[in-house]
């Protein structure tokens, strides 16, 4: 496990997303990830991978909250176990109460900008729409969704899901997207330091981008170099 | 001889003596109480009134921590 502290160290990352388990009571020996993930270093982010429900779902980030005074926390509710798109009605619904328990709620949501719209009304402190499904490294499959949901809203907005390379995040970025979750992108690749490190540059390259203003794009050719003095 | 109860920890079946507190359970246990969550038959347990719970049969304890994942 400390080469999951070292990649993310590499990463540049401000925030972990962590999970909520059973403690193993057989195996005291076996060192807790406060070991050696310094949460006073690094946003710790509760989250409720692999909830399938809101009960399950409120009931993880009750006790995440009970473990250190979490507030800032990650909603995940899924709906279909071979997609694992989310299931938007619960998450809508887990994202009100949550809000109202005085819960920060960064928001895991499909790429509907009308869906981003009401989770914001309900209190949502982040938008984090998919780019493809959970761990399939397809990228950003609808860029015109994310740009329209950027367009609309000045929460944060985080890609959350289906990156595949380090180019996928510079993309995201330069859709004007405040940061994005990684995971599998990095740490299954043959070389996650590397990958992680690729990453981080793709991320600050992709922001400089966005803040640079792009040039308009043009059907036809336009020289580059003057005319005049042609010979 | 103090009575013994069968409570459950974890999914795991343990006996104890009847009417054991709960913060002597965690305290063998050796958890690091600062950084779990206690439930106690799906109800969070306030980590400050542990000693004023005892426990009793068919028990359902959960302590959970933090693990890298999201």
């Amino acid at each position: 496990m400390t080469e999951c502290a070292r990649a993310i160290k590499i990463s540049g990352a401000d925030i972990v997303t962590v999970a909520v388990r059973r403690v193993n009571i057989t195996n005291k020996k076996k060192p807790l990830l406060m070991d050696y993930l310094d949460p006073k270093k690094i946003t710790y982010l509760p989250n409720t991978a692999g909830c399938f429900n809101s009960y399950e779902a409120l009931r993880t980030l009750r006790l995440a909250r009970e473990i250190g005074g979490w507030k800032l926390v990650k909603l995940e509710v899924l709906g279909d176990k071979s997609n694992l798109f989310p299931e938007m009605i619960e998450t809508l619904r887990s994202t009100e109460i949550l809000t109202k328990e005085g819960f920060k709620v960064m928001v895991y949501c499909n790429d509907d900008p009308l869906m981003a719209k009401r989770l914001e009304n309900v209190g949502a402190a982040a938008i984090m729409p998919l780019a493809a499904p959970i761990g399939s490294g397809l990228g950003i499959l609808n860029k015109i969704n994310i740009q329209i949901i950027r367009n609309q809203t000045k929460l944060p907005l985080i890609i959350d899901a289906g990156l595949g390379q380090a180019s996928d995040a510079t993309i995201a970025m330069e859709l004007g997207c405040d940061g994005v979750l990684v995971n599998t992108a990095i740490a299954k690749a043959k070389k996650p330091f590397e990958m992680a490190k690729a990453f981080r540059n793709a991320v600050i390259a992709g922001r400089q981008s966005y803040l640079s203003g792009r040039i308009e794009k043009k059907v036809m050719g336009s020289a580059s170099s003057p005319k005049k003095g042609i010979i | 001889m103090k009575k013994k109860i069968k409570i459950k920890i974890n999914d795991k079946i343990i006996k104890i003596d009847d009417k054991t507190k709960l913060s002597d359970l965690i305290k063998n246990l050796n958890v690091p109480l600062k950084k779990v969550a206690i439930e106690l038959n799906r109800e969070i347990v306030d980590k400050k009134k542990l000693n004023k719970i005892n426990l009793k049969i068919n028990d359902k304890i959960e302590i959970v921590h933090f693990i890298g994942g999201g």
